[in-house]
Formats: C-alpha cells, sequence, structure tokens
C-alpha cells in the first residue's frame, strides 16, 4: 500500500535532522500562524500564488532562491565543520552516510534551486521591462515554472526528514547511482527533483526567448536591446538546447535503476563513461546559463553607476553570444582523465581555453566603462568590483586546468573545488546579488540599505578568499574532494582557515539579512523611497516607469530609437509620451499552476517511494488540471482607460513631490 | 497583450494545392526508393546503406520544404535560421559525444 515508506524512514537516530525538522517545525508554524492572524490567506492566493504577474513571480523566485541559500550555506558550513575536526584521531560529527548526503545535497540544492531560482527571478522581473512588454509570452506557463521549480526544491528538502538523500556527488554518477551500489531512496530523490524542476526551466526557457524574439517594443531592432536581455535570450537558447540533455539522461538512469535496464551499469553492455559525457553535455552549458545573466546584470550596474553608455556594446554582445556557441565544445574537460585519446583531449582543451578569450573581452569593456567615468561606490558597484578582481583569479585557475597534462594532476582534487566556487560564487553570486540590490527599488519601490550592503560584501569578499583560497594549496598537495577523514598534518592548518572564511561569509548572510530588515524598517524615510521610478540615473526602460510599477507595466508602450532611448530622451529633457490611453490587453490570474505544482508534487513523492496507486493519481490529476485550463475561455481582462489614467495621476504626483523635495 | 511585434510574423505561409502535390510525389518516391533499395538486392549492403542515407536526408528536406513550407523568404528567416541552429546544435552534440565515445573505446580498448 506505501510502497517502501514505512515509520523507519524517518530518521529519528539522527540528532542533526530532528534537531533541524524542529527548526523547521517551528519556523513554518510561526508563519502559517501569522498568515492566518492577520487574515492574509486570500491577499496571499488571490496576488500573490496564483498570479501570472512576471514581477510577483520574480519576487516569489528570488525568496526560493535567498530560502535555498541558506539550506545550501548550511550544508556547506556543515563540511567545513566536519573537515576542521576530523583529523587524525578525531572522526568528526558526521558519519560518512550522512556526510555523503551533505555534500551532494549542497551542489545540487546550490546550482538548481539557489542559482537557477535567482536566475529566473531575475530575468522575470527585468526582461519585460527593458523590452517594453507588458507581461511574457505565455503568463501561465511562467506560473507553472515556478511550481516545477517549487516543487523540485520541496522534495530534495522533504528528502532531509522522510529517507535520504543520494550519497553519489551531484550528479549522482553511475555506477554508484545505480540500484547495485545506492538500493535506497535517495537517488530517485535526486532524479525526481531534478526532472521536475528542469521541466519548469525548460518552460521558461521558451517562454523567455519567445518574449525576448516577439515582444520588444517598436523600434527596439536586436542591436538597440539592452544588454542584460541579451545575456537573458543567450541563456534561454542554452536552456532550450542542453536541458533536453539533462531530461535524457536522467530518464535513461531512471530506466536502470526503476525498469533493470543496462545503460549504465557496469554489467549486461552498460556503459558508464556514456553517462559522464552525456550529463556535462547539459552540464557545462548549465555554468554558462548561470554566468551570463550575471554577466548582464555587471553591464548594467556598471554604465549605470559609472554615468557612461556601456563601452563597446556590440563586442559586449558578440562576446555573450560566442560563448553560448563556444560553451557546446568544452565538455570533455569535465572529465579528461576518463580516458578518451590525446585528439579528444587536446580539441577540448584548446576549446576551453578558447572560451576564455570572449570572457576577457567582457572584463575590458566593464573597466573600460568605468575609465574616465564617475563611478559611484554604491553596493551593487562593489560586489561588480569583487567580481572582476575574483572572477579574473578564477577564470585563470580554469585555464590552467584546461590544459589535460595539469588536469591530470587536478582532477578532483580541493583545486578543482577552489576554482569553481571562485567562478561561481565570485561570479554568478556576486552578480545576483548585485542585481538584487540594482532592481530591488524598481520592485518595491524603496532601496536597499546601503551601509549593510557593504558590510556584507565586504564579510563574502574577505571570507571567501579565506575560505578558498586554502583549498588550492590543499588540492595542490594533494587533497581530494568529498573526503570524510584525513591525517596528513600539512592539512589541518589550512583546513582550519577555511573554517574560519566559512563563518566569515555566515556573517555576510547575517548582514544581508540585517540589511532587509533595516531597508523594510526604514522603507518610508525620504532617502529611501524611490518616488520617481529612477533612482539610479537609469538607462533603460525599467526605469521609465513607477516603482513598484502597475501590472501592465507601461501605460503606453515607447517607441525606440536607439540604444539607451530612455537616457537620451531624459538629456534631452524630451517628454515620454503623448500617445491617448487605451484599454490594456491583460492575463487573468490562475490557480492551474498551483494544482499541477501539487499534482506534480505528488506524482514524484509516489514514484520516490514506489507507491504506484498515488503516483497514478498524481499523474492523471496534472492532466486533468491541463485540460481543465485549456477548456477555460475566461483567461484576459481588459484594464480599463480609467484606471490607468488614475494610476498614471499618482506616479506624476509621486515625481512632482520628489522634485519638490530636491 | 495589445502591442505591434517588431518581428514580422512567421509560420503564415500555408503552401498551395500544387506544392502539396510535389511534396507527395516527392515523398512517396523517395519512399519507394528507399524500399527498392534494400529488397531488389542490387546493391551491396554498405552501397545500400549509404543511399539509405542520402534518401533520408532527401527526404527530410522535401518535408521541411512542402509541408513545413521552409524557404529562404524574409518571412521565414526566423524558422530557418532556428532550424539551422538546432541542427547544428544536435550535430555537435551528438558528433562530438560519438567522436568521444569511440575514442576513448579505443584508447581504453573497452570494446
Amino acid at each position: 500500500m506505501l510502497g517502501k515508506l514505512s515509520f523507519s524512514a524517518i530518521p529519528l537516530d539522527v540528532p542533526i535532522l530532528v534537531g533541524t525538522f524542529l527548526g523547521v517545525a517551528v519556523i513554518g508554524l510561526a508563519v502559517l500562524g501569522a498568515v492566518t492572524y492577520y487574515g492574509k490567506w486570500g491577499y496571499l492566493w488571490r496576488d500573490w500564488l496564483t498570479t501570472v504577474d512576471h514581477k510577483r513571480l520574480a519576487v516569489m523566485y528570488i525568496i526560493l532562491a535567498i530560502v535555498m541559500l541558506f539550506r545550501g550555506f548550511a550544508d556547506a558550513i556543515m563540511m567545513r565543520t566536519q573537515l576542521a575536526l576530523a583529523y587524525k584521531g578525531n572522526p568528526g560529527y558526521l558519519p560518512p552516510h550522512h556526510y555523503d548526503q551533505v555534500f551532494s545535497a549542497h551542489g545540487t540544492i546550490m546550482i538548481f534551486f539557489m542559482a537557477m531560482a535567482f536566475m529566473t527571478g531575475l530575468m522575470n522581473l527585468v526582461v519585460p521591462l527593458q523590452i517594453g512588454a507588458r507581461d511574457v509570452a505565455f503568463p501561465f506557463l511562467n506560473s507553472l515554472s515556478f511550481y516545477m521549480t517549487l516543487v523540485g526544491a520541496l522534495l530534495i528538502n522533504i528528502s532531509l526528514f522522510i529517507g535520504e538523500f543520494a550519497q553519489c556527488g551531484w550528479l549522482v554518477y553511475p555506477p554508484l547511482s545505480e540500484m547495485q551500489f545506492s538500493p535506497g531512496v535517495g537517488v530517485d530523490y535526486y532524479i525526481w527533483a531534478v526532472q521536475i524542476s528542469g521541466v519548469g526551466t525548460l518552460l521558461t526557457g521558451v517562454n523567455f526567448f519567445t518574449t525576448i524574439v516577439k515582444m520588444r517594443a517598436p523600434g527596439m531592432g536586436w542591436m538597440q536591446m539592452p544588454v542584460f536581455t541579451w545575456t537573458a535570450f543567450c541563456t534561454t537558447v542554452l536552456i532550450m538546447v542542453s536541458f533536453p540533455v539533462l531530461t535524457v539522461t536522467l530518464a535513461l538512469l531512471s530506466l536502470d535503476r526503476y525498469l533493470g535496464m543496462h545503460f549504465f551499469t557496469n554489467d549486461a553492455g552498460g556503459n558508464v563513461m556514456l553517462y559522464l559525457s552525456m550529463i556535462w553535455t547539459w552540464g557545462h552549458p548549465e555554468v554558462y546559463i548561470l554566468v551570463i545573466p550575471a554577466f548582464g546584470v555587471f553591464s548594467e550596474v556598471t554604465a549605470t553607476f559609472s554615468q557612461k553608455p556601456l563601452f563597446g556594446y556590440k563586442t559586449m554582445v558578440y562576446a555573450t553570444c560566442s560563448i553560448m556557441v563556444l560553451s557546446f565544445v568544452v565538455w570533455v574537460h569535465h572529465f579528461f582523465t576518463m580516458g578518451a585519446g590525446a585528439n579528444v583531449n587536446t580539441f577540448f582543451g584548446i576549446m576551453t581555453m578558447i572560451i576564455a578569450v570572449p570572457t576577457g573581452v567582457k572584463i575590458f569593456n566593464w573597466l573600460f566603462t568605468m575609465y574616465k567615468g564617475r563611478v559611484e561606490f554604491t553596493a551593487p558597484m562593489h560586489w561588480t568590483l569583487g567580481f572582476m578582481i575574483t572572477f579574473s583569479i578564477g577564470g585563470m585557475t580554469g585555464v590552467m586546468m584546461a590544459m589535460p597534462a595539469a588536469d591530470w594532476i587536478l582532477h578532483n582534487s580541493l583545486f578543482l573545488i577552489a576554482h569553481f566556487h571562485n567562478v561561481i560564487i565570485g561570479g554568478v553570486y556576486f552578480g545576483y546579488i548585485a542585481g538584487m540590490g540594482f532592481w530591488f527599488p524598481k520592485a518595491f519601490g524603496f532601496k536597499l540599505n546601503e551601509a549593510w550592503g557593504k558590510r556584507a560584501f565586504w564579510c563574502w569578499f574577505v571570507g571567501f578568499y579565506l575560505a578558498f583560497i586554502p583549498l588550492y594549496v590543499l588540492g595542490l598537495e594533494g587533497m581530494t574532494r568529498r573526503m570524510n577523514h584525513y591525517d596528513n598534518p600539512d592539512w589541518y592548518p589550512w583546513m582550519l582557515v577555511a573554517e574560519v572564511g566559512a563563518i566569515v561569509i555566515a556573517l555576510g548572510i547575517v548582514c544581508q539579512l540585517t540589511q532587509l530588515y533595516v531597508s523594510i524598517r526604514d522603507r518610508n524615510l525620504p532617502e529611501n523611497l524611490d518616488l520617481t521610478g529612477d533612482p539610479w540615473n537609469g538607462r533603460t526602460l525599467e526605469w521609465s516607469i513607477s516603482s513598484p510599477p502597475p501590472a501592465y507595466n507601461f501605460a503606453v508602450i515607447p517607441d525606440i530609437h536607439g540604444l539607451d532611448t530612455f537616457h537620451t530622451e531624459k538629456q534631452l529633457g524630451l517628454k515620454a509620451h503623448g500617445k491617448p490611453l487605451a484599454p490594456i490587453h491583460m492575463p487573468k490570474n490562475t490557480s492551474a499552476g498551483v494544482f499541477i505544482g501539487l499534482f506534480s508534487f505528488i506524482l514524484g513523492f509516489a514514484s520516490i517511494w514506489y507507491i504506484w496507486w498515488l503516483a497514478a493519481i498524481g499523474l492523471i490529476g496534472i492532466v486533468a488540471t491541463m485540460i481543465l485550463r485549456s477548456a477555460n475561455r475566461d483567461v484576459d481582462y481588459y484594464v480599463p482607460v480609467s484606471e490607468i489614467e488614475h494610476n498614471e495621476e499618482v506616479y506624476s504626483r509621486r515625481i512632482a513631490a520628489a522634485q519638490a523635495a530636491e | 497583450m495589445t502591442q505591434a511585434p517588431t518581428t514580422t510574423m512567421t509560420g503564415d505561409s500555408h503552401g498551395s494545392y500544387p506544392s502539396y502535390l510535389i511534396g507527395f510525389v516527392l515523398a512517396v518516391v523517395l519512399t519507394v526508393a528507399s524500399f527498392a533499395a534494400v529488397m531488389t538486392h542490387a546493391l551491396s549492403p554498405g552501397m545500400a546503406l549509404a543511399a539509405l542515407t542520402v534518401l533520408a536526408v532527401v527526404q527530410i528536406v522535401v518535408h521541411l520544404v512542402f509541408f513545413l513550407h521552409m524557404n529562404t523568404s524574409t518571412e521565414q528567416s526566423w524558422n530557418l535560421m532556428c532550424f539551422i541552429f538546432a541542427a547544428v546544435s544536435v550535430i555537435v552534440i551528438i558528433g562530438g559525444t560519438i567522436f568521444i565515445m569511440h575514442d576513448t573505446a579505443i584508447n581504453m580498448m573497452s570494446r
């Protein structure tokens, strides 16, 4: 009746997990209680959970990303603490079975549910506003994508308390992840969480690709698109090409596990090495999916806070597109040691070195944008400068490992761990946080606190170097990744330094939370309010409307005459528009996404535990909801002119108030 | 959304009666030729395989042009570009995988 699920699946014997569960339960009950106490369930359901508004989905994505950051960081600091303790006679506090789950969950959560969710959130918030669109091309799919991501995140976190998580790393390499060696439900949790969120990501890719191709404001040709939109465009292309590969790879692995097939097994003709090649065919474009939008953020931040147009806009676009194409021909550098011959390794080694060139072009573009600019050292600018230094170092260590001969020594050592954290924290994370600070006023109508933002930056920046430079040293001294215990006295002091670094990063996260708290507390102070909708003297269209924007974004769709039209017109003192208002056609909110998400959760959870009748209910529920949604013709409405006029009037009064205050 | 698209609408070419007929005849001829190449034993197995490959590729092109209305006109440039990009990606991914796995198999003597 309940498949593999029984009471013994709940790990009551692991005190860390019981404590975590109690913590999560208390916080969860407190949140639910607060929502009930203040009578906000109706508001939450109508205005947030069922919304198809890209700006609100963006906020929900970023909240999910921040919660997942806590989970992923908790895993990280647990690993560092284990390695600071587990030297010589001390076994540490995490037994191997638990430790292996922690490192697997850390990678999976940070990539799929922190970084991907954050990236999608930023794209949702910014892309339609930058191209002068009123929503994305498929608003319902956008809501559905969010729920697919959320369900994946829920599944992976439920594995903490019911059953176990995978113990074979964040890409679950076979044969370790096959039934023979991983008979538990850990790998199944991984497969279903990643597959379901992968559907969401693929839909997001299609959605934003269509939005950017078809819904740009009149006059905005390809070379008039803001750089962030360009990077979002390249990312959607990468998503559409690479995510199906991930889906197929994991589907083959699940056939092995569920139906006893032999795609990646050791015996019966299976080929383990094919899995490596296939998963990295997705995996390498994936890291560019994450970092290219971060490059877009840095371009917007640098240009705005240097008070200059971006240096070399066209080279920036060409560099982004080159990276997009080249990212498909470098994947072997993740497994040079697998045993391919010199032909293969040389080709992919050289391609890997070549892909560093367009990235270098970008760094110089940002530097020359700042050159002779009036640079304002705001918190987003701090993250950008920190990125340029950190990412350059990470890029250089990457090019070192692009040499197959050197990689033979460094493969799977802590040197590699240091390298990819160097580019992912220094590139992706710094970029997203810069973007959050930069666009926060657009989403909420008030600015984030600068002082706490800078404190958070310095903690992250210093903490990063303390935590990861020792890992470069340890890697060169021969320490491999995923080690639970060691007895080499040379390694011990470096592990202690890395632990201190992790604690400094924890302080950085505390500063970020304080920043959010302080900013919300002081949101009505005049210096924090964003009355004009253009707090940074911005260049692109999103700053031409009120903060937060109305649901329909643009009362009148602007005409575009060139790059940074909004900024040019502002300089010339031109009035934005005099066009007559017309009723605006908008999509209605829908609960279909919530229900498809719910049934997907049931399908995933039931399949993990082999509860087949429940899985059937989940699948039928998904299909039934889809049919009901398709049969529903009442999916849109018109915003009347009177409401638009009212909103416009409120906005011009706020601008007048801001001018009077000056 | 009530806004003017900046690119022209794509996919609005629906072909004509003669074009469908030409496509249908070509598809039938190519299919019959494929079967004939195998069933008449006129070609050696290697040659038959080569002929099948060529006929299959031509068949794909015929379907794309006559049934999916892909051509080089400006209305269709987006569809054509997307198709070429997709085809290149597929070739890179599958070709690359074959290149890697073949080289590995030889180097490791695993096959």
